[in-house]
């Protein structure tokens, strides 16, 4: 790893050429005329479809599969249950956004011996056409023997509640509890003396909460293909946000080496956390492998999007905080109890460092709890875990700070943290630009408009991400016209194609229309993470920025030896090169290079630098004293980008980011009925915000430098989602007098604490 | 095997003919049958918009209409947005100045649902725009960057005399 250039320094702002510009995306074109070719455009001759057989059950054991009656449909070219699995090991591989437990996907693909929650996969079919795999499913025959539903935190810690999986016992922070139990782990973050720390307080409000499972949304449901040839060679095309993480859990499932398979990214249709998991890929391999080397494609329906794949916890938590009477925190604590889905793996050890992330305290508890429920296996989604537990900490936070007669910005700004203060892990934060933020709100329009009318209240919460790094490779070609070809593995979800080439060129010192990105496949570019975690634009970025300067080095080493005179002598001048009399355009430079030899480099960077991010928001809402409904009247984001690559994809990130934190905190529930079944699966009745339901959402984006990368980037993606659900329950709470405290806040919730309020009770 | 018959229609201003099953949905046979696959499928049931298209100038979605429904009228795909020469319609650039893309699989659906919006409100409010969106899911951007290319394109086109309007079909 390079040192830092001075230049990136925030005492010297520098003026970068390309960074901070906003042109068209280079995939822009191929995305507004419908050539771009996601998951499900994908066609290949012979190619069969594909269809996966459900739980309609939440909790049973499986007696028998007979598939007999499916495989003797005409049409009909392969039908795969987890008899066709090999027993994977019981082993965890880390995906960049969470840990994952192989003997657990594998259940997770092609249920065993229970089905763990309704929509549980239990068996694939191949075809010559969708209707024909249809019918092939409902010719399976699955015997149950149905066993007790475990849908909540509560049933699921009753010392009498059934087990969902029979081996897992309580890890406590590396003790094994003796007993099975339905709760995976415990961790805890402990700092000072707990109780003294509340003696000291004035006030202390301590609250419990309660927030729904969520899923990302999506718009592209998830699809993959594969083929295996005879020789045993796999490839597969897979919408993901990560082609080596796809690679590495299919290698894993079916026990082949990862020489063997080639991962090939189609364009993504969203991600959000929810497609790095997967769960066609396999499928798809093995009826590929079954069907005589055809290809196959899966593509799920939005109902076993909804069902399968993605949510993100619902949870209890508990929050205890002190403070003096100056405002200043004594004390924190936290119970965290994350629901993750049939298999452990919540992102609950994610929330435990979110929690009292922003603020200083030297007196702190934080336990967290990861707990199966019958309920699909929850994945990452944007920030995992955060936007839970802010919720009910900035709720907290809101209610002291009116308890103390304090503005809330000022709340925050006494009890801040700043560069060398400790999370609640004990980790240093670097530097940071928390405080900008908070004073970048107050000093806003919005934050210093009034706002005036009945049933209105203004609220403002704050979030905090640590970011990552993780590893990022990319190639560029120098062409002989001076263009340069780009190749990259970090799959471009929102735009990361400008970000990334803008930082090559600016690095390069070339036009930004001159550098021409590519998503490569497992086989053209070599390890790279995932998409996820705010990495692509820092680290894949960071590679960018290498490439850059290896090529402009080998480039004056070439014009040096070309023009015989040393290499020091060679500078960078205006738009090319120069030494002593001689002077090149970048164009000539390149083709002068180029005539003899082709010119390609390549580089690795696992950067460590990724500094975290902050996001300060302030909401103004009206509720409805009649329905309950809350409308949002104006929203204002404030967040430290340390550097905005492309500005105009950054407020993307922010405003897609509070867009779904809305949905979150107003309307987004998974509703099951008592059997277990999910009621909501559409998008009718899982219902997104959609275009009239959200105000134009405002931007101010703080730029305090990541000294941790050359152009002082930071990531972007996540924090934005992390505050919203408690602005929006603080704003509730200053225009009704009500406090929310479970998620989300539907009219009918906010209908029922407004008339609990007034003692109104109209079925009396 | 069902009975396949011939749906002839105007498809982005060409006679097309496709053999198709009865119980194909319009979407299915756009991606399937004549692999124009620019029209996407979100939801299959009208919930998300990402499959709109623009059937006699009507907005409608493609997954709720047969594809014999459409015997002998004229459909618009995203496909015939821009002109044969490559020139983008203006909705088309718009969206790309602006950035209100992000992972691009709603842009199809969001571009029709604008275009049959001012072809019938030239110059709509802001409240306009957000209604005759709203049968169109994104989840990336939040709408903000899409409303303003859409309110962007009425105040350019309504500065401009009717003759260089780029609207084509």
């Amino acid at each position: 790893m390079p040192s830092v250039p001075a230049s990136s320094s925030e005492t010297a702002a520098p003026a970068w050429r390309v960074v901070g510009t906003r042109p068209v995306r280079p995939d822009g074109v191929d995305k507004v005329t419908g050539r771009a070719l996601y998951g499900a455009d994908l066609s290949l001759p012979g190619m069969l479809t594909g269809r996966v057989l459900r739980s309609p059950l939440a909790h049973a054991r499986i007696k028998k599969i007979d598939t007999s009656a499916a495989r003797a449909l005409p049409g009909v070219r392969a039908v795969v249950t987890s008899a066709d699995l090999p027993r994977a090991a019981d082993r965890i591989e880390d995906l960049g956004e969470g840990a994952i437990n192989l003997r657990y996907l594998s259940d997770n693909l092609l249920a065993g011996e229970k089905v763990l929650y309704h929509g549980h996969a239990i068996a694939a079919v191949a075809a010559t056409s969708a209707s024909i795999a249809e019918q092939a499913l409902a010719l399976i025959r699955v015997d149950y023997e149905p066993l007790a539903p475990v849908m909540t935190v509560t049933e699921a810690l009753k010392p009498d509640a059934p087990l969902l999986l029979a081996d897992l016992h309580t890890d406590r922070m590396g003790q094994r509890d003796a007993a099975p139990s339905n709760v995976a782990s415990h961790l805890r973050h402990e700092r000072g003396k707990l109780e003294e720390g509340f003696r000291k307080a004035a006030l202390i409000i301590d609250r419990r909460f309660r927030t729904e499972t969520v899923h990302q949304g999506y718009i592209e449901p998830q699809a993959a293909t594969a083929q295996v040839q005879a020789d045993g060679q796999v490839t597969i095309w897979s919408s993901t946000q990560g082609i080596f993480a796809v690679r590495s859990q299919v290698a894993e499932v079916l026990g082949l080496p990862v020489s063997q398979i080639k991962v090939v990214p189609t364009e993504i249709g969203g991600g959000f956390g929810g497609k790095i998991s997967v769960y066609l890929e396999p499928l798809a391999v093995l009826l590929s492998r079954h069907a005589g080397f055809l290809p196959v494609r899966l593509v799920m329906s939005r109902t076993e999007v909804l069902t399968s794949t993605g949510p993100t916890s619902g949870s209890d938590i508990r929050i205890r905080i002190g403070a003096d009477a100056e405002g200043r925190l004594t004390a924190m604590q936290a119970e965290l109890y994350y629901e993750a889905g049939a298999y452990p793996g919540s992102p609950v050890g994610a929330a435990a460092v979110v929690s009292f992330a922003p603020y200083a305290c030297d007196t702190m508890r934080v336990d967290g709890y990861d707990v199966v429920v019958n309920r699909p296996r929850a994945s990452a989604y944007r920030a995992p875990g955060g936007t839970n537990v802010a919720f009910a900490v900035e709720s907290v936070i809101d209610e002291l700070a009116e308890s103390l007669d304090l503005d809330p910005i000022e709340m925050r700004l006494i009890n801040a943290v700043r560069e060398g203060d400790r999370r609640p892990d004990n980790l240093p934060l670097s530097k940071i630009g928390y405080v900008e933020c908070l004073q970048a709100l107050r000093q806003s329009d919005h934050y210093r408009t009034p706002l005036t009318g009945r049933h209105r209240g203004r609220g403002v919460a704050c979030g905090y991400w640590g970011n990552w790094g993780g590893q990022s490779s990319a190639t560029a070609v120098l062409n002989s016209d001076g263009s340069v070809g780009f190749n990259v593995a970090s799959t471009d979800i929102g735009g990361s194609r400008a970000s990334l080439a803008m930082q090559l060129a600016e690095s390069l010192g070339i036009d930004y229309s001159q550098v021409k990105p590519r998503i490569g496949d497992t086989d053209s570019v070599s390890y790279n993470d995932v998409t996820g975690g705010s990495r692509t634009t820092f680290a894949t970025g960071w590679a960018a920025y290498e490439l850059g300067q290896k090529l402009s080095a080998e480039l004056r080493q070439r014009l040096a030896l070309l023009w015989e005179v040393p290499v020091d002598t060679v500078t960078r001048q205006g738009d090319g090169f120069a030494a002593g009399e001689k002077r090149v355009g970048f164009a000539e430079a390149a083709r002068l290079a180029c005539e003899d030899a082709p010119l390609m480099v390549s580089t690795t960077v696992h950067p460590k630098g990724y500094g975290a991010a902050f996001s300060v928001q302030c909401a103004d809402v009206e509720v409805d004293p009649d329905t309950g409904k809350v409308t949002v009247l104006r929203y204002t984001i404030v967040q430290d980008a340390g550097k905005a690559v492309h500005p105009s994809y950054v407020e993307g990130q922010m405003q897609g980011g509070v867009a779904q934190g809305i949905g979150w905190a107003l309307n987004e529930e998974y509703v099951y009925n008592e059997k277990g079944e999910l009621l909501n699966g559409s998008l009718l009745d899982y219902r997104m915000p959609t275009a009239c339901d959200l105000p134009m959402i405002d931007t101010v984006i703080v730029e305090v430098p990541n000294p941790g990368h050359p152009y002082g980037v930071r990531g972007v993606g996540e924090v934005n989602i992390i505050p919203p659900a408690g602005t929006l329950a603080n704003a509730i709470h200053r225009a009704t007098g009500v406090r929310l405290t479970a998620l989300p806040m539907s009219p009918p919730r906010v209908l029922a604490a407004l008339w609990d309020k007034s003692g109104y009770s109209p079925f009396a | 095997m069902r009975k396949k018959s011939v749906l002839e229609f105007t498809l982005n201003g060409e006679t097309r003919a496709v053999l198709c099953e009865p119980q194909q949905t319009l979407l299915e046979v756009l991606r399937d049958e004549l692999r124009l696959t620019g029209t996407k499928e979100g939801c299959s049931n009208g919930n998300c918009g990402a499959c709109n298209v623009l059937l006699d100038g009507v907005l409608v979605n493609s997954c709720l209409i047969l594809a014999l429904e459409v015997q002998g009228r004229t459909l618009l795909t995203v496909e015939g947005l821009a002109r044969s020469d490559g020139t983008l319609h203006p909705l088309q650039q718009a969206f790309l100045d602006h950035a209100a893309l992000q992972c691009g699989i709603c842009t199809p659906g969001f571009l029709l649902s604008a275009k049959a919006l001012l072809d019938e409100h030239p110059l709509p409010t802001e409240s306009q725009v957000r209604f005759w969106l709203a049968g169109n899911l994104c989840r990336c951007t939040g709408y903000d960057k899409i409303v303003r290319a859409v309110l962007d394109v009425a105040r350019t086109q309504a500065a401009q005399p009717p003759s260089v309007s780029a609207t084509p079909v």
